[in-house]
């Protein structure tokens, strides 16, 4: 025990299993890919091992989401040292529920993928990688320290790096130098802010952050918030920095795609709410103009693309883009409606994207073709496919009564709460961005299964399976019935928010509140 | 680099520096070493012996597919800090065990099984990457 008069370093509390679901996703998640890594010769076995862990996962989260709700952050310091120096997990409603999304996407591009990939492919450790990848992203989401958190998105970018590259075909290289050389200078960026950060504090430890941060150099703060706004940035393809996304996510199979869509710039648009609206509120409000412009370009331009891009998974690349104009127009007017519109848009990216890219890769594979100027007439071969991409079209566009349209409400709401001219361009520009995806959406709709023009005149050689659309309606049915039924995700996203504006239950969790700067 | 004296010399290198290995992966606790370190000499004793030899050669005297023993070192590690779970403390909890052997305390711990994990994927790793370097064109990975 340590002498009276200083606090001891160590937590003295007993930990009790149940509080284990908050590392048990990222354990489990490192081990599955460790043991896949060592069987990936066995065909057959790596399908069945990558389900079993995410299912273990998934039921992880749900408890972990379920214990969250209820009674309010929990964290978990690593070998007993208290904060800042053991690493912490910290899970809130926000982190927990965004963890468990991604690993029921997970689950269904598993399904997507196992339908999809070639015999002759087995051994090359795809599912090894696609767990690492969840292992990242699980992590991004429920550390509770910067520094650990760069560590994941590290583990991130290698793992989506390494499923960009499978298959070796030239375009996936040439995708595989963009996305790595751009997402490698972000991370960077991302790590140079952590030295300054550290110098000014002391301290990465999120909690702590939150208790010294105000004792540091303003001037000094603001800039290292403008270099994470920079990283967070150019990971989330927000639009200035965006040009890597359109540029590598055609390039690999459609599975993957789907999974790096729906996951990936939803972490770097979390870490971006996570530090500017939690950690570091008061900068935030300093670089506020640059977020303004930021979402409302990203807003603007990312449709525009969709429009002008002829390649089928390019042209949804965009779309993709507009999303995260949207979160960042949630981050720019940090209120209690704005915040948690940020948040359930980020489910409905999560979900909506990833289903978008599943059935990319269904109507690419049913025509052949990758470019949108030579399909056509899809809709007398494949009414299903036709009505799935109808609804998520629809979906991201945010037509009640589908899941895309909560979020843009809530934003709008907030919007008009603002009550002065950059609440006013803010919803201006939401709208805008709803008008044009969907004239984008119905286009590519129109040109790939209206028009008359492509017909098959032999039965292709590998019409999309049965398991392809058992995966992709789910996922869309996922989307649909969330849509309809809301209010659970009001919940979540409504006590998220509260711990975001207000982080007093957040730092209690650590129990850091008894220590005095 | 394919010269008599180097062949004959190379397999006694190989074993030292496999010893020496293990040696600064154990040592590392309280001096300088660990399992890191430990792994790049030991992954460096297979570079060494696939030199002399050949890359094939030397992924035949190791017996395991080096990622295979890069994975088994992370389920190693992941699984020392698992066993926290059984004494009521967080994650990555040091478990220490002090054992009478021969009159000396022989101290047992978990970071020492992760260090040992650490050594596994250091060496894996490593090993799987210069062997590839050093295999021929079309040779099976």
């Amino acid at each position: 025990m340590a002498a009276e008069n200083l606090p001891s370093a160590m937590i003295e509390t007993v930990t009790h299993a149940a509080a284990w679901v908050i590392v048990l996703p990222m354990a489990l998640c490192l081990m599955g890919a460790a043991l896949l890594l060592i069987v990936r010769k066995y065909s057959g076995l790596g399908f069945m091992l990558a389900l079993t862990v995410v299912a273990g996962i998934i039921s992880c989260e749900t408890s972990l989401l379920l214990q969250v709700m209820e009674s309010g952050p929990v964290g978990m310091t690593m070998g007993k040292w208290l904060p800042p120096f053991g690493i912490s997990f910290t899970a809130d409603v926000f982190g927990a529920s965004f963890a468990l999304t991604a690993a029921v996407v997970t689950l269904i591009v598993l399904l997507y993928a196992e339908a999809d990939r070639p015999a002759s492919l087995a051994g090359d450790g795809f599912y090894a990688l696609v767990l690492l990848l969840l292992a990242g992203v699980t992590g991004s989401f429920l550390t509770g320290d910067l520094f650990n958190l760069y560590v994941w998105f590290e583990l991130m970018l290698i793992a989506s790096f390494g499923l960009i590259v499978i298959g070796g075909r030239p375009v996936q290289l040439d995708g595989a130098i963009k996305y790595g050389f751009l997402n490698f200078l972000a991370t960077t960026i991302f790590l140079l802010s952590l030295g300054l950060l550290y110098g000014l504090l002391g301290t990465l430890n999120m909690a702590d952050i939150l208790r010294v941060a105000s004792l540091a150099n303003p001037a000094a703060m603001v800039g290292v918030a403008a270099l994470m706004l920079l990283a967070f940035g150019m990971k989330a393809a927000a639009f200035p920095v965006n040009a890597w996304l359109p540029a590598s996510y055609h390039a690999s199979p459609a599975a993957v795609s789907a999974l790096m869509a729906g996951l990936l710039t939803k972490v770097g648009i979390y870490a971006l709410l996570r530090t500017l609206v939690i950690l570091l509120p008061t900068t935030r409000d300093a670089l506020e103009p640059v977020l303004v412009l930021v979402a409302v370009a990203t807003l603007v331009a990312a449709p525009l693309g969709t429009i002008a891009e002829t390649n089928l998974r390019r042209a949804i690349g965009f779309l993709v883009i507009g999303g995260i104009g949207a979160v960042l127009a949630g981050i720019a007017m940090p209120s209690l409606t704005g915040v948690s519109g940020a948040g359930m848009y980020i489910f409905h990216a999560m979900l909506t994207m990833t289903a978008l890219y599943l059935v990319a890769g269904l109507i690419e594979k049913q025509t052949g073709e990758t470019d949108s100027r030579h399909m056509g007439g899809l809709y007398a071969s494949s009414a299903p496919l036709s009505i799935l991409f109808l609804v998520l079209i629809l979906g991201t566009a945010g037509v009640p009564p589908l899941l895309g349209f909560w979020p843009k409400l809530l934003l709008i709401q907030a919007g008009l709460a603002e009550g002065d001219a950059v609440g006013g361009l803010l919803v201006v520009a939401l709208l805008t961005n709803a008008v044009l995806t969907m004239i984008a959406g119905s286009r590519l709709w129109t040109h790939i299964f209206w028009r008359a023009g492509f017909i098959p005149d032999a039965p292709l050689a590998e019409a999309p399976g049965r398991l392809h659309y058992l995966a992709t309606g789910l996922l869309t049915l996922l989307i649909v019935a969330a849509g309809l039924w809301p209010n659970p995700l009001f919940e979540v996203v409504r006590i998220g928010a509260g711990d975001m504006v207000n982080p007093a239950r957040y730092t209690a969790a650590f129990g850091l509140a008894e220590l005095t700067p | 680099m394919n010269t008599v004296i180097f062949r004959t010399i190379a397999p006694i290198i190989v074993a030292i520096m496999l010893v020496f290995s293990v040696y600064v992966c154990l040592r590392g606790h309280n001096e300088p070493g660990g399992g890191f370190i430990g792994g790049l000499i030991a992954a460096l004793a297979i570079v060494v012996l696939g030199i002399s030899s050949s890359a094939a050669e030397a992924r035949r005297a190791l017996h395991f597919d080096p990622l295979s023993i890069a994975g088994a070192g992370v389920l190693l590690a992941g699984l020392s800090g698992l066993l926290s779970i059984f004494n009521g403390n967080p994650f990555m909890t040091s478990i220490w065990l002090y054992l009478n052997i021969g009159g000396s305390i022989v101290p047992f711990s978990t970071p020492m099984v992760f260090d040992i994990g650490v050594y596994f994927v250091v060496f894996g790793t490593i090993a799987s990457i210069t062997l590839a370097l050093e295999s021929e064109n079309g040779e099976e990975l």
